[in-house]
Parts: structure tokens; C-alpha cells; sequence
């Protein structure tokens, strides 16, 4: 795997931060944690800072919407240290009402589009982010596409026949 | 004699020194033969219109070597891609900027009818915002497929009358997608 | 139209010009936009628009089975649709735990290094013509020709090739593939070698592109940059040295890595990786020759679907063809990332299944998406032909851009 396995990469974490986060789990080697939107940015500075850690490289930024849980919307980072060869994803799950989280752009330059675009597609509000409007929808859509109830189709169409597509 | 091949003559009398035909023949093979296009190239067709104008397939032995980005030098809009709605005002823009005679030339499933994307942000085929004159199937469509969609426009502009952009069927047409 | 910053607050006297660069631009190759704000020729600050071809890719994905979700990967980075097609397929493999055999996978670098030679022929190509050289571009793309006619043979299409299957290939390569790709392999480098020395000792083209738009490894780190960008910046950072998957670990092969992050550098930077990759291709056909040649997939009859003889005379065949078809096999219900050196950078897959036959949630991380933010803060302060340039050396795939 990597230089750091996902055991001292866990306890690195709970001698910083024990009881603040979760383990959801290793699912294919890639320990995934969880944790709140109140100490997600300590947990992102202290992974990118540590000198033993170095996670320097922020993968992804994205979202995920269970509707029928409770804290509906996830919003889930991937980082990579390259140094030490191994990855870690955290998630942030967020109640629908309340969709705030601070953002990452102070640590990341990189992260600046990736938040717009889970912006654009759920709905997620990043408190600090210098330019929080949408990327790549329309700039005067209403709604956010990418959560479950929106539908995939253009409802506005008049020519599709319902009859032709086994409806 | 060489055996390069030169366009037909159109139907004519001729005689020493001179050739009569009418004019709306004579300027029709002139346009035909030297359509400039716009290539309109957004996604994946656009590559395939890269390979057709290589030296593989070359379009230019069709008249068409001088692409022009600016639509008020083209004649004819070849939009290869898929067109999302975001894109759609541009493309009316790019459209309407465009001076008469002009030709539109749909390559792919995506200008056509939206292609394999049937989702909220695509525009179901071009033409819902202009008037298409010829529609090339296919996803991407191979290089012949794309000459042979050019060969249509030639067709098409070769046997064009010269009023017919003044007729009250073509005003009629353009006030259906609500262009003056 | 649009709606985008308005410049006015740092420009009370209006001396500044504003210029709309796209989406319909021949300079940008793909539609994005840049406005920009221009004192002269310098450029003072910019913004960038994109989702001109936003096709909601993530949200097809949703209402797909898996194996119809191959030919939206076509269409990401359509340059090098197989890396897209093999790296999804890679994905699934890995959420369902199959196994592929060895042949498989040297087929399968191959197909994707030919994918990475055709990519960088387009973008270094582009470049050249961006500076104003058009006969290198033109000697490139007759090779690029070549590598669609390998594509033909193998899956029937040219750019959007929808090649492989989950567990291998639909088919097995025949020896006119083969032929074709040792042809390749001997008359390709001569083109290159040659297109090499159009450029690289070219003063007009060493003008035009050295010291543009240079990018420390700090900085292309804190945009996360990956691939050719990030390794001209020097950074050696490659998905398949550092987490190799398909097999690459076996092979023989060098990262090239560059110094300043210019242009000039990413140049370099792409046309070695050229060489390196006719190397892969090289090394993986002499380890061909000792693999039986008639393996092409995965032992895997739930997710293969079974050849159409064995469909209509043999009922297990029939019954496993009815169950992928259907999506009647079950699935793990977990979540998985893998990601493959795409063409532009580091290509990621993040598929959250929920045991049916579509995913619950797929998402692809996208090298030319994430590259191309830096391209506005990088451009502030520079002359607007080498931000052309600039751009064009990012090599930004509208596909990718929006999906």
C-alpha cells in the first residue's frame, strides 16, 4: 500500500481528535471517516500540515444526497498524500435546512471550483468562499440537478411520446 | 490530360467564345463550389470534423479550405456537438449574425436531436432555435459521413433559386423560430 | 446574456478594454469562455464561464447500468476515450472484486497508451498551430488516422470507441490489429522524431513558449493539478507509478518531469511522454507473445455477457444473459474510488452503489475541470497571445470541462 498504513493514519487522527470523528469504514483499502461541520477544517488543516502526514493533495470535493436519512446531504472530500502514498475520504453529513459548511479555499486553492460545482448541484452553501455561484448550469436555474427528487428529463418537452417510449 | 477533375459546366449553349446559361445555374455552381464554412465545433464531432479537414480526408477538396470563425465571412454553420441550452443564445447569435445566403449544416446525433442526451441541460436538436438545412446522423459520423453531408449542402446551394430568400415561404420559415 | 462580474469597480475611468474570448473562439478548443479585462495588450483580470456543454453526465449515470455507462465515459475526454472506458471498467471491477487475467490487462495498456499517444498528438499539434506552425500538426494527425484504424479493428469505431467490457474485451484482437499496431509502432517515431524538430530548437517556437506562464509546484499543488501540468512543474506525481493498476507495475517505464511549468516545459513534458508510451507498447506486445492468445476477458459469467451461441443453446448462458440484462445480479452495496492517468491528469471514478442495477451515485473526477481554474488567476498580468497560448497548452477538453 503505502508508506503509513491506515492504522497509524487512524491513531495520528484520534491523538489529535479523538470523539470528534467516526470510522465509517475501510472500503477497499481507503479508511473513510466522519465527522461535523464544526471541525472539519481542523481536520483538514492538521491532515495537510502535519509534517508525518503531508496529505498536500486535496482530490475531490463532492456531494451525495440520502433523502430518506436524516442528515440528508454528504459532502464527502478525498485527499492524497503523495508522499505517503495513501488516500483518506471524510464526509460531512449536513441536515437539509441548514447546508452550511465552511470552506476548504482557505486551505486549497484547488477547491475553489469543486465547491461551486457541489454548490451548483445540491444545494451546499461554503461560508467564506470568495465566489459562491453556479459553474456549470444555467445562471438562473432554481433548483439543484443532482439531488434525487429532480428529474433527469426536460419536463418542458412537448414532442416525446409517451406511447413510443413505454410510458 | 491531366487527370484532376473539374466541376461540370451547368446546362448552357455554347459556341465559339461565348457560354450561355442562366444565372441562377452559373451562380449556384460558384457558391457551391466555394462554401466557407464555421465550423461550430463544440464536443466529440468536432474532432471528426478535425480528421475530415486533416489531409486524410481533406474537405477542401470541396471548395472549403478557408474556415472562417467569423460568421459575418461564412457561408455555411456547421455546428458539430451537442448544443446544451446554455449554449443557445450564442448559437441563435452566432446565427443571426451570419448574412444571406447562409446554409446550416447539423452534424451528429446531438445537434440533430440531442443525441443520447436526453436531460434537462441539453437542447433537443439545433433545430429549435434555427432553421437546418441538412442533417448528418451518426455518433461521431465517420468522415464520409460528413462529405457526404457536404455534398448534400452543394446540392442544395447549386440548385438554389436566387429569389428564394426573398419569398414569403422563407420569411415565413424564419418568423417560425422568430427571426426578423 | 450571461450574467458575469461587470469590471467597472477597478476601472472608474473606463481605460480598460473588455474583451469576450469565446465560447465560440478558435483559440479556445472547446466552448468555455474568458472574459477579459485588457490594458492594451496586457491582460488585467479575467473571468472564466463554462458549462457551454454541461450534459449532466453524473445524473445519466444514475439511470444506467453499468455497462451503459461505458459509452458516457466515451465522451468525457473524447480525445482518449479508451483511458475513460478502461478506467470505469477498472472501477467496477474493483467495487465487484474480479479479477482480470494477464492478457487482459496488457491489452488493455495498449489500447490506453495508443489512447495517451493519439491525446498528446492533438494537444501538441494544437499548440503548434496556435503559434502558427500548421505543417507539424498535419504530419501528426495522418498518425492519429492510424491509431483509429487499430480502434476499427478492435471495436468497430473511430473516436468514441466504447472498448471493453467489465472483466476484458468484446473481443479478441485479431492479427490485422496486430499488424496494424507494429506498423504503427515502426513508422510512428520517425513523425515524431521529425515533429520534435520542428519545435523544440524552433527560436520562434522557444520564443513564443518559454518562461510563458511558468508555475511553481506549490502553486500547481494548491490547485491540485495533476498529470502533464504537474509533472512539468516538477512534481513526478503519476497514477500509474504511484497506485499502478492493469498491471503496469511489471512494466519498464520513465515519468518525464520538467522544471519551471512552462509552456516549453509542458511541450517537452507531453512528447516525451509520447516515447514513453510507444515503449509501454512495445514491452507489453513481447509480453503478449507469452500469454495464450485466445484469453480476451475475465471469468466472470455474472457480469460478461456470454457469446450468443452458448445464449441460444446452453441454459445457463440464457439465464445469466437474462439476469445482466436485467440487473437481477446483486451487487455489493459499498463505495469505491479508483483512478487512472487520463490524458490530462489524474481521471477519477467515485461510484456509490446501492446493490441494484444503476449506481446510487457516480462522479468523476475530472483533470481538465480541476487544471483549468487556475487558467483566470494565472493569466492576470500577462501579454493575451501567451495566454492563448497558455490555454492551449492546458489542454482542456470541453467534454471533461462540464460533463
Amino acid at each position: 500500500m503505502g508508506k503509513i498504513t491506515n492504522e497509524e493514519l487512524l491513531n495520528s487522527l484520534n491523538a489529535k481528535f479523538e470523539g470528534l470523528f467516526t470510522v465509517v469504514g475501510e472500503p477497499f483499502g481507503l479508511l473513510t471517516i466522519d465527522t461535523t461541520r464544526d471541525h472539519i477544517i481542523d481536520v483538514l488543516t492538521f491532515l495537510k500540515t502535519d509534517a508525518a502526514l503531508q496529505f498536500i493533495y486535496l482530490t475531490d470535493i463532492t456531494a451525495i444526497h440520502y433523502p430518506e436519512q436524516e442528515k440528508q446531504i454528504g459532502v464527502i472530500y478525498h485527499l492524497h498524500s503523495l508522499v505517503n502514498n495513501v488516500r483518506i475520504r471524510i464526509k460531512v453529513f449536513l441536515v437539509d435546512g441548514d447546508l452550511h459548511i465552511p470552506t476548504a479555499t482557505t486551505i486549497w486553492n484547488g477547491a475553489n471550483w469543486m465547491e461551486r460545482e457541489t454548490y451548483d448541484f445540491f444545494g451546499v452553501i461554503f461560508d467564506g468562499h470568495p465566489d459562491l455561484r453556479r459553474i456549470l448550469n444555467v445562471d438562473d436555474m432554481t433548483a439543484f440537478p443532482m439531488r434525487r427528487e429532480f428529474p433527469l428529463e426536460d419536463p418542458n418537452r412537448v414532442d416525446k411520446k409517451d406511447y413510443f417510449f413505454g410510458r | 490530360m491531366s487527370d484532376i477533375q473539374i466541376v461540370g459546366a451547368p446546362a448552357g449553349v455554347e459556341g465559339a467564345g461565348f457560354f450561355a446559361t442562366s444565372l441562377d445555374k452559373a451562380v449556384g455552381l460558384a457558391r457551391a463550389n466555394s462554401l466557407w464554412p464555421l465550423p461550430f465545433a463544440t464536443s466529440c464531432c468536432g474532432i471528426e470534423f478535425m480528421a475530415t479537414m486533416a489531409s486524410h480526408y481533406d474537405l477542401s477538396r470541396f471548395g472549403a479550405e478557408r474556415l472562417s470563425f467569423s460568421p459575418r465571412q461564412a457561408d455555411l454553420l456547421m455546428v458539430m456537438g451537442t448544443i446544451a441550452k446554455k449554449m443557445g443564445p450564442v448559437l441563435r447569435q452566432v446565427y443571426l449574425q451570419m448574412a444571406e445566403p447562409r446554409w446550416v449544416m447539423a452534424v451528429g446525433a446531438c445537434a440533430s436531436s440531442g443525441g443520447i442526451f436526453d436531460t434537462y441541460s441539453v437542447l433537443q436538436g439545433i433545430d429549435e432555435i434555427i432553421p437546418v438545412d441538412v442533417y448528418v446522423p451518426g455518433c461521431p459520423p465517420r468522415p464520409e459521413a460528413i462529405i457526404d453531408g457536404f455534398m448534400n449542402i452543394q446540392e442544395l446551394v447549386k440548385t438554389e433559386s436566387l429569389r428564394r430568400r426573398n419569398t414569403p415561404e422563407y420569411q415565413k420559415l424564419l418568423a417560425s423560430y422568430g427571426i426578423q | 446574456m450571461q450574467n458575469h462580474p461587470v469590471f467597472t469597480d477597478n476601472d472608474p475611468q473606463n481605460e480598460l478594454s473588455t474583451l469576450n474570448l469565446g465560447p465560440t473562439h478558435p483559440a479556445t478548443h472547446g466552448v468555455f469562455q474568458n472574459v477579459l479585462q485588457l490594458d492594451g495588450e496586457r491582460i488585467v483580470s479575467g473571468v472564466s464561464t463554462i458549462g457551454y456543454i454541461h450534459r449532466a453526465f453524473e445524473k445519466i449515470a444514475e439511470h444506467r447500468p453499468f455497462y451503459q455507462i461505458t459509452p458516457l465515459t466515451d465522451r468525457l475526454n473524447y480525445c482518449s476515450s479508451p483511458i475513460n472506458n478502461m478506467g470505469w471498467h477498472m472501477t467496477v471491477e474493483k467495487l465487484l472484486g474480479i479479477q482480470t487475467p494477464k492478457r487482459v490487462d496488457y491489452l488493455r495498456i495498449i489500447v490506453m497508451e495508443l489512447a495517451r499517444i493519439a491525446d498528446h498528438i492533438v494537444c501538441n499539434g494544437v499548440l503548434g498551430v496556435d503559434t502558427g506552425a500548421f505543417t507539424g500538426f498535419l504530419y501528426m494527425m495522418e498518425y492519429r488516422e492510424s491509431i483509429y484504424e487499430i480502434y476499427e479493428e478492435v471495436c468497430g469505431s473511430r473516436l468514441t470507441t466504447n472498448i471493453g467490457r467489465i472483466g476484458g474485451f468484446e473481443r479478441n484482437f485479431n492479427t490485422k490489429a496486430f499488424d496494424k499496431l507494429r506498423k504503427f509502432l515502426k513508422d510512428f517515431p520517425k513523425t515524431l522524431k521529425e515533429f520534435e524538430s520542428l519545435f523544440n530548437r524552433n527560436r520562434i517556437f522557444i520564443d513564443r513558449t518559454k518562461d510563458v506562464a511558468a508555475v511553481t509546484a506549490e502553486e500547481a499543488l494548491s490547485y491540485s493539478w495533476s498529470g502533464p501540468l504537474l509533472r512539468a512543474a516538477g512534481i513526478d506525481y503519476d497514477v500509474r507509478a504511484m497506485n499502478p493498476y492493469s498491471s503496469y507495475d511489471e512494466f519498464d517505464f520513465e515519468v518525464p518531469v520538467g522544471s519551471n511549468g512552462d509552456v516549453y516545459n509542458r511541450f517537452l513534458v507531453r512528447n516525451e511522454e509520447m516515447w514513453q508510451s510507444l515503449r509501454l507498447i512495445e514491452q507489453a506486445l513481447a509480453k503478449l507473445e507469452k500469454e495464450p492468445s485466445d484469453i480476451f476477458h475475465a471469468d466472470v459469467p455474472e457480469f460478461y455477457l456470454p457469446p450468443k451461441e452458448e445464449v441460444y443453446n446452453n441454459m445457463e448462458a440464457l439465464i445469466y444473459h437474462f439476469k445482466i440484462v436485467m440487473g437481477e445480479i446483486a451487487t455489493p452495496v459499498t463505495e469505491v474510488y479508483h483512478s487512472v492517468e487520463g490524458a490530462n491528469g489524474e481521471l477519477g471514478f467515485y461510484l456509490v452503489n446501492d446493490g441494484g442495477r444503476s449506481p446510487y451515485r457516480l462522479h468523476f473526477r475530472r483533470p481538465s475541470f480541476i487544471n483549468y481554474q487556475m487558467y483566470a488567476p494565472m493569466s492576470r498580468g500577462m501579454l493575451l497571445s501567451d495566454a492563448i497560448i497558455n490555454m492551449s497548452s492546458l489542454n482542456v477538453i470541453a467534454g471533461e470541462l462540464d460533463a
